[in-house]
């Protein structure tokens, strides 16, 4: 009789090794479903059907820039730690590339769940993590709001006075590509517009023109 | 003369006016007429889906309904103009409620555009037929990257894209038109898009990466179909290969330029000149080639 390999009963797993106690220790988390719920109503998003494959997170071009990789993001939105989400830098880095959403296998909406948070920052009390990313979004879609097209001089004047760059290496930078660029016949100096605009003010109405 | 829509959307207009001509240069070429979308507006770009939902809706519906009333399909050269239409004609399809009584007195026939993005349009088979038949110099001497970017085919479900992750258009019409097409793993990868202004490090550390595969795989000249991409690549170059402690000279194309030049349209060096990566030397040694 061949002899058999068994688990000799001296063998047991050696126990986890020692991990420092965190403030998550004393405090455990409690999940609360409340905020996947409300995403999943307002947008159709199924933050619920994510298992954690970590495919979309894989793929991501921007993982090395982001301080929740895009896995995690929907987790912490399972979880409700929606403070946590609202902090992060990650929902501003996103590029929106779309990568995620192309890959997973249950169809998890990343990059709109992104923008969802983003909004929730930008209609509420706390700071962006990425102030200037806001400010760039706010300056463009003002420059929207007013004429109904984008006109690059009058997007980078805003954006420039809001960061406070417009004396700084950043603005000098972009004044010596601005240069190059309208010497190659790239910037227009007078604005182009819609012809009709009365449609803006229904569309925008809720914005202060110009923020 | 066919006659087909076109929604050029707010860079061609301006920072993207190189492009702009080079597609009009192309059109002519091919007997195409471009039908400009009566007062299209933008289609608020990453700001608006970012900020607010109801605006991008709103933003994309006023220009669904209004390509609608215009010849078809309606070509689209921005990658992500693209993309925000089909994403709003994907929405509008099971909810209008979102729009506003302004935008929905245009009619409201928002399935009504057939959205095409102009890279495919213009790599059919038929076109790129035509353009084999109508070349008078061939691109031998140029080897070129495709570069897709991401917003023109991903995610499929939205773009109707039949290969996402290995889009060959580009890569086909310019074979055909003489190049020595380099494959790259690398084609719709992301350029870092709207972070070159709030975070231009995550443009610079996206673009050193596509420069660096490129250069190993022999290539002279990276080529696109999306005016972020070719800005992301083309402005910041000598910059980012300072960085990246490695001489980069690589001219980025747009697909449609290299069609002008091998189609031999007369104002090609003038739409070239408006790169800050100098084209011009590779694309003269191509034409005498
Ligand atoms: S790919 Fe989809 S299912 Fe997998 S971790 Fe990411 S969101 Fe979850
Ligand atoms: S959409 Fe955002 S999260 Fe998803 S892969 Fe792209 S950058 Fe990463």
């Amino acid at each position: 009789m061949s002899q058999q390999v068994s688990a000799a009963p001296e063998s047991k797993p050696a126990p986890p090794p020692e991990r420092p106690a965190t403030a998550a220790d004393a405090e455990p988390l409690r999940p609360d479903g409340a905020f996947m719920r409300q995403v999943e109503r307002d947008t159709g998003i199924s933050i619920g059907a994510c298992y954690g494959c970590k495919k979309c997170s894989n793929g991501c071009p921007v993982t090395f820039a982001m301080d929740l990789h895009p896995y995690q993001v929907v987790r912490l939105a399972q979880f409700g730690l929606v403070e946590s989400l609202r902090a992060s830098s990650t929902i501003w880095v996103c590029a929106s590339c779309q990568t995620c959403l192309t890959r997973c296998p249950n169809e998890v909406d990343l990059p709109r769940l992104m923008d969802y948070l983003k909004q929730t920052v930008a209609q509420g009390q706390v700071p962006a993590a990425e102030e200037k990313t806001l400010v760039f979004h706010r300056a463009f879609l003002g420059e929207v709001a007013k004429r109904g097209r984008v006109f690059e001089g009058g997007m980078m004047a805003r954006y420039l006075l809001k960061t406070g760059g417009a004396f700084g290496p950043e603005a000098m930078a972009n004044a010596k590509l601005g240069l190059a660029m309208f010497k190659r016949g790239r910037l227009k100096l007078l604005p182009h517009r819609t012809r009709d605009r009365r449609w803006l003010k229904a569309v925008f109405k809720a914005k202060e023109a110009g923020s | 003369m066919r006659q087909v829509g076109y929604y050029p959307g707010c860079s061609l207009t301006s920072t993207a006016i190189d492009y702009h001509e080079s597609i009009m240069g192309v059109a002519e070429l091919l007997d195409i007429e471009l039908a400009e979308v009566d007062d299209w507006n933008c289609c608020g770009a990453t700001a608006a889906h970012s900020l607010d939902h109801a605006a991008a809706l709103n933003l994309g519906a006023r220009n669904l309904a209004l390509a609608a009333r215009g010849p078809q399909p309606v070509v689209v050269p921005c990658a992500l103009c693209f993309n925000r239409l089909k994403t709003t004609q994907h929405e509008l399809a099971s909810d209008t409620s979102g729009v506003v009584a302004e935008i929905a007195a245009l009619g409201g026939d928002y399935a009504g555009a057939h959205v095409v993005e102009l890279n495919r349009f213009l790599t059919s088979e038929g076109i790129i037929a035509e353009a084999r038949s109508k070349a008078v110099a061939s691109l031998a001497g140029l080897k070129p990257v495709c570069y897709y970017g991401c917003q023109g085919q991903r995610p499929p479900k939205i773009t109707g894209h039949p290969a996402p992750e290995n889009p060959t258009g580009i890569d086909r019409l310019l074979s055909a038109l003489g190049a020595e097409v380099i494959d790259w793993p690398y084609k719709t990868d992301c350029c870092g898009a709207s972070h070159s202004l709030a975070r231009a490090d995550i443009v610079h550390h996206l673009v050193a990466r596509l420069y660096q595969e490129a250069l190993d795989r022999g290539a002279n000249c990276i080529v696109t179909g999306c005016q972020m991409c070719q800005a992301n690549l083309d402005l910041y170059q000598q910059e980012i290969a300072g960085q990246m402690g490695r001489a980069v000279n690589l001219p980025i194309f747009y697909f449609t330029e290299l069609m002008g030049l091998a189609l031999g349209h007369r104002q090609t060096e003038r739409w070239l000149a408006r790169h800050m990566v100098d084209p011009l030397p590779l694309a003269r040694s191509v034409k005498t080639a």
